[in-house]
């Protein structure tokens, strides 16, 4: 539905900006509305609810490509997901986008975005789900160099789209590997086959498998090591960061992974790889956060970090746990998006240190952007409290991981509650700014109590005592539900260590006992490492892209100078041993020319060097080819 | 289809040669009049190729054939035809003329003699897709060069004389390899089943030959030497990477219009010849040479990606990014069989390819060609922020770019898809290689659109003009068969298809024969 929107609006609505918005809307609507039919479906059976519709898209000899719909617990999840929060986006962008010329644009592009993204999550096989990964992918690219007069913006935009193709190299080298290890790329059949008799494949290529496809999510997800695209797409409207760089699109990475569990079960070690690049992932992150001082960018990080929560989670063969933090991360992620993006609207800034204050004249997006942060630092009895305790339970055994999750709530909870102080509470840091700031129009802030709400109510919908809980919708191929037991110690744990985290925080920027400034000089090399980001651009730039430019510029002077130059030299070699020859040939040759009559014709005012040329070539055909005759004839 | 008794064929070679000589009793200042003959004569080769696609039936073998005898002494024929390797490129071929003819309204200097070149030019290139003997594919073959040379060497840049001597002369040389093979191969003709010379250009007896294993077909070392004679023709046509050095610079001499049909249409000359006659004919010697073909594709590939990159004229980098997408041709074309089974993905994917590189890089250079008719300039840093100023041509060039980069739901990606598919079969590691060019490509387009579109606007360019009409609609059908193509890949695969099953079977036939012999 919102492909046709896409269509409709590039090709007749440029002009009204109001009819774009009506009727991207409206698509994303209907999305909602059948999703929600699908959702009360499978209410009504969730283990057995499946739909797996395709047809020959493609036939080559043998070769056949299907595509289709999959349809079952884990797709619903995520198609409530998608289209209720990019719902809550259209709408809050009405508000946010206001006065902006390319509103259009903007609306062609997020209905080209939602399009893809329930494709993506509707696809039955890993060639679909690529092919709306990709359009997703350039969709976002679109979004974030939406404002390209920005140097800044057009650079992210092509920064996401390579660095998401290098992830994507490896995805195609997954899927080649799928297609010739199981003969198909659709779910059913490898999942199947893998179920069935694991030890059918060489747990070698199923390892491989799995660490290829995960390549694609490490992209699409920002994950370590190809985390850097991330905090710059930042660059984009602030609601595409929270539709696309929080909420969905990222998300990809962990859904796919979630979908190809079963390779990651048959294949264990593929599995600790999943978990480890997450954990990394999540610490690392979490670290840079810390010290970031630009409001989207420390949401940013705390989304790579997220991610890699889940995606360790799912390593660890936890599919609840991974698939049910996305979702509640996904309503508190998107609110914290859009209440930023309401903050900004306001204030015309991004940086925290000159906010300050704002609870004051911003009563509803103060309050939903605590609750999300409440939520996301994992808090009872918030949503996120519900999932956050999954994600540590199934690190329950891996002692290494184990801490490494308790540290990353710590983090998660501080950088947020940072934020939330020196944002919200205090005194205003730059009294003009203060000054004009308002609260944002209705139509920002509903969307932003909506999603506060599911912050707080979602996650009930995974609390382990209901017996419809989400683990038994989520269920996945054939292993049965893995399903954490409540841990009374490790939640215990986790919420000490969530409120230590928001206590240090308030010492820090609301009580100033802690002198953060004296802290940054003391440690200024820790400091300087981590508001750097590790420098990873900077890595990166040295040991990738400059390489890659310099090699490029020398591969085109060698395609100049030496097989160019090789090439000229061979003709200009031709003449002059034309010219050599040139009495000689005159005698031989002319009478054998009369007969090509017609390269001759029109001639005449070509440079009289190639002429020789050329006859000297015909008389080197014929003569060749007499040699030749003769060569058959005496064999 | 047994008897079309039309003669199709002919007439979507001969039609413009009628147009040709309307031309030539025209005055030079009627402008009007050139253009609309031009376009006519051009027209109606395009509605002859949809009739023949309507007609075409896939399982069919050679149809519309036309069999005359020309040189009864020399047992030469007239002999057209056309099966589901042709059709889709006589297809491209007319649909490009056309477009092209109408590309060049712009041509005002001595415009007669360059429509009537450009009719010329499209009587050569339909001759060469249709052509079933091969006396008359050379023939064809050759009388292409003629007008190419003038259109470039006339109408070109600064440095046409250069590129226009360099491009013919090159063609020149792979040309008497050609010869050469073709004179081996009516040598040793025989009949295919009683094995008596008979002395025959005819490409369906030739390929008929292979099945039987007679002939020449018994001597392997024979069969390798002219395998690499046609190769070299082809691959200086294609351009195969190391020969490709002509191509930048007759693209970058040569006027839009011409520049299309170079990269939409002769490019694939090479790769049709190869399909058309080196693989039927010479299985054995396809069989033996095939992974140096992947390799001198992946060389392809990568390399001609990472020149493009290091480009500072639009052109060039368009131009080197089809030595790079030429590449994945030669990569698919090289696995026709699978552990001894018919097996298509791969050639089918260079088919997809050929199409799918003569649409988008067709649109490129015209895209191309309106902006420097406009800015005189084809300089990249040279512009900047240019979406401000001219949005929908920035939204169309960003069209293209992204379906030469291969995003899904646009023709190219599927090629690329089925190129790797193909090429993972055989060659893991190279196409392993291969599959970075995906990301190659996406680096060098995404940083053209960048410096050319996005960005500060330059002021510069304020009085720029937006693409107009005309350039609309000569890149809107190329747009259209992109998405097609991309949505719903079986309008082309169901016209190869079979074609290539039967090219498949045959090569798998023709290697087991000469191997069964060799012992």
């Amino acid at each position: 539905m919102p492909i046709v929107a896409f269509a409709v609006i590039v090709l007749f609505t440029r002009f009204s900006e109001k009819l774009s918005k009506t009727i991207s809307i409206f698509a994303i609507a209907y999305g909602f509305v059948y999703s929600t039919i699908t959702l009360f479906q499978t209410l009504g059976n969730p283990a057995g609810f499946v739909i797996d519709k395709g047809f020959d898209w493609l036939v080559l000899g043998s070769f056949t490509l299907q595509i289709g719909m999959y349809v079952d617990g884990l797709t619903v999840v995520m198609l409530m997901v998608v289209t209720i929060v990019a719902l809550l986006v259209h709408i809050y962008s009405i508000g946010y986008m206001k006065g902006d010329p390319r509103t259009s644009r903007y609306f062609a592009f997020l209905s080209l975005f939602s399009f893809s993204m329930l494709g993506l999550v509707l696809a039955n096989n890993f060639f679909l789900i690529f092919c709306f990964w990709e359009l997703v992918g350039v969709s976002s690219y679109f979004l974030i160099g939406f404002w390209y007069e920005k140097k800044s913006a057009s650079d992210a935009g092509k920064k996401a789209f390579i660095t998401n193709r290098i992830g994507d190299y490896g995805f195609i080298i997954g899927l080649l590997l799928t297609f010739f290890t199981f003969g198909s790329l659709a779910y059913s059949d490898i999942f199947g086959a893998v179920h069935h008799d694991p030890s059918h494949f060489s747990a070698g290529t199923l390892a491989a498998i799995g660490i290829f496809l995960f390549c694609g999510a490490v992209g699409k997800s920002a994950q370590y090591p190809l985390h850097v695209w991330l905090p710059d797409a930042m660059e984009g409207p602030t609601p595409v960061s929270a539709l696309i760089h929080a909420a969905t699109m990222v998300a990809a990475g962990v859904y796919m992974v979630a979908r190809a569990l079963a390779i990651y079960h048959a294949a264990p070690e593929a599995g600790m790889v999943v978990a480890w690049v997450g954990g990394i992932t999540s610490l690392m992150a979490a670290t840079i956060g810390l010290v970031q001082k630009d409001i989207k960018r420390v949401l940013a990080y705390s989304t790579v970090s997220q991610l890699g929560y889940m995606m360790m989670a799912l390593g660890l063969g936890s599919f609840a746990a991974g698939t049910f933090h996305l979702m509640t991360h996904a309503f508190f992620k998107a609110c914290l998006f859009l209440g930023a993006g309401s903050v900004i609207h306001a204030v015309h800034a991004q940086d925290i240190f000159r906010m300050g204050g704002l609870s004051r004249k911003m009563k509803a997006t103060s309050t939903t952007f605590i609750i999300a942060s409440l939520s996301i630092s994992g808090i009872f009895p918030l949503s996120g409290f519900w999932s956050k305790d999954e994600i540590i339970a199934s690190a329950e055994g891996y002692l290494p991981l184990l801490i490494l999750a308790i540290g990353v709530a710590f983090m998660t909870a501080f950088y947020m509650f940072r934020l939330v102080f020196l944002t919200f509470f205090g005194e205003p840091r730059d009294k003009d700014a203060f000054e004009h700031a308002h609260e944002s129009p209705k139509v920002m802030t509903w969307p932003l109590i909506v999603l506060a709400f599911l912050s707080i109510f979602a996650g009930w919908v995974g609390i382990p005592w209901l017996p419809k809980g989400f683990s038994s919708f989520a269920i996945d191929f054939g292993h049965g539900v893995h399903h954490a037991e409540f841990n009374f110690l490790l939640a215990g744990i986790s919420t000490v260590v969530a409120l230590s985290g928001i206590f240090l925080a308030y010492m820090i920027y609301i009580r100033k006992a802690i002198d953060h400034v004296a802290i940054g000089q003391k440690f200024s090399l820790a400091y300087k490492f981590l508001f750097n980001k590790w420098y990873w651009d900077e890595i990166y730039d040295a040991i990738v892209i400059r390489p890659i430019l310099w090699f490029a510029e020398f591969l085109a002077k060698f395609d100049k100078y030496v097989i160019d130059g090789l090439v000229n030299f061979m003709g200009k070699f031709t003449l002059v041993l034309s010219w050599l020859h040139n009495l000689f040939d005159k005698y031989v040759i002319d009478g054998a020319v009369n007969g090509t009559g017609y390269t001759v014709k029109g001639i005449g005012w070509i440079i009289s060097r190639a002429q020789t040329g050329r006859l000297y070539n015909y008389a080197f055909i014929i003569v060749l080819g007499v040699v030749v005759i003769l060569i058959v004839k005496l064999f | 289809m047994e008897s079309f008794s039309f003669p199709i064929l002919t007439l979507m070679i001969f039609i413009p040669i009628i147009g040709m000589l309307i031309l030539a009793f025209l005055k030079q200042s009627q402008l009007l009049a050139i253009r609309t003959v031009s376009t006519v004569f051009s027209g109606i080769p395009l509605v002859l190729a949809v009739i023949l696609l309507a007609n075409y039936d896939p399982g069919g073998g050679f149809q519309f054939v036309e069999k005359v005898s020309w040189i009864p002494a020399l047992n030469i024929h007239y002999f057209l035809g056309a099966d589901g390797i042709s059709v889709p490129m006589l297809m491209l071929t007319a649909l490009l003329s056309f477009i092209s003819i109408i590309a060049s309204f712009g041509i005002t200097h001595r415009a007669k003699e360059y429509f009537v070149f450009f009719l010329l030019l499209e009587v050569g290139m339909m001759g060469v897709f249709a052509a079933l003997d091969f006396f008359l594919f050379y023939v064809f073959w050759e009388i292409m060069l003629v007008p190419m040379y003038f259109l470039i060497g006339i109408w070109g840049g600064p440095r046409k004389i250069y590129a226009a001597i360099k491009f013919f002369l090159y063609t020149l040389f792979g040309s008497i390899f050609m010869l050469v093979g073709i004179l081996i191969l009516y040598f040793s003709s025989v009949d295919p089943s009683t094995g008596a010379h008979i002395y025959t250009l005819d490409l369906t007896i030739l390929a008929q030959m292979a099945q039987n294993g007679n002939g020449l077909f018994l001597r392997e070392g024979l069969q390798l030497l002219v395998w690499m004679f046609f190769f070299i023709a082809f691959a200086i046509k294609v351009p195969v990477w190391p020969f490709h050095t002509w191509l930048p610079d007759a693209h970058v001499e040569a006027p839009t219009a011409v520049s299309v049909i170079l990269a939409g249409v002769l490019l694939k000359m090479g790769i049709y010849g190869l399909l058309r006659i080196s693989f039927p004919i010479l299985p054995y010697g396809t069989d033996y040479f095939s992974t140096f073909l992947a390799v001198l594709g992946v060389i392809g590939i990568i390399y001609g990606a990472l020149v493009s990159m290091a480009q500072k004229d639009l052109k060039k980098l368009v131009a080197y990014s089809s030595v790079s997408h030429m590449g994945y041709c030669l990569l698919g074309m090289s696995v026709f069989s699978h552990f001894g089974q018919e097996f298509i993905v791969g050639i089918s994917g260079a088919m997809f390819q050929m199409i799918s590189h003569g649409l988008i890089t067709g649109a490129l250079f015209l895209l191309v060609g309106v902006i420097y008719d406009r800015a005189h300039t084809r300089e990249i840093a040279a512009f900047g922020g240019l979406w401000t100023k001219v949005p929908v041509y920035g939204s169309l060039m960003t069209f293209f770019c992204m379906a030469s980069l291969g995003l899904p739901g646009l023709s190219g990606f599927i090629s690329e898809f089925l190129v790797f598919v193909g090429g993972f079969a055989k060659y893991k590691v190279l196409t392993g290689i291969a599959v970075l060019g995906v990301v190659l490509t996406a680096g060098y387009f995404l940083r053209m659109i960048q410096k050319v579109f996005l960005g500060q606007f330059n002021i510069k360019w304020s009085d720029l003009t937006e693409i107009n009409f005309r350039e609309i609609f000569t890149v809107t059908p190329l747009a259209i068969l992109t998405l097609l193509i991309g949505i719903y890949p079986k309008v082309l695969s169901y016209m190869i298809d079979d074609t290539l099953g039967d090219l498949s079977n045959s090569i798998i036939n023709g290697v087991n024969i000469v191997k069964g012999i060799l012992g």
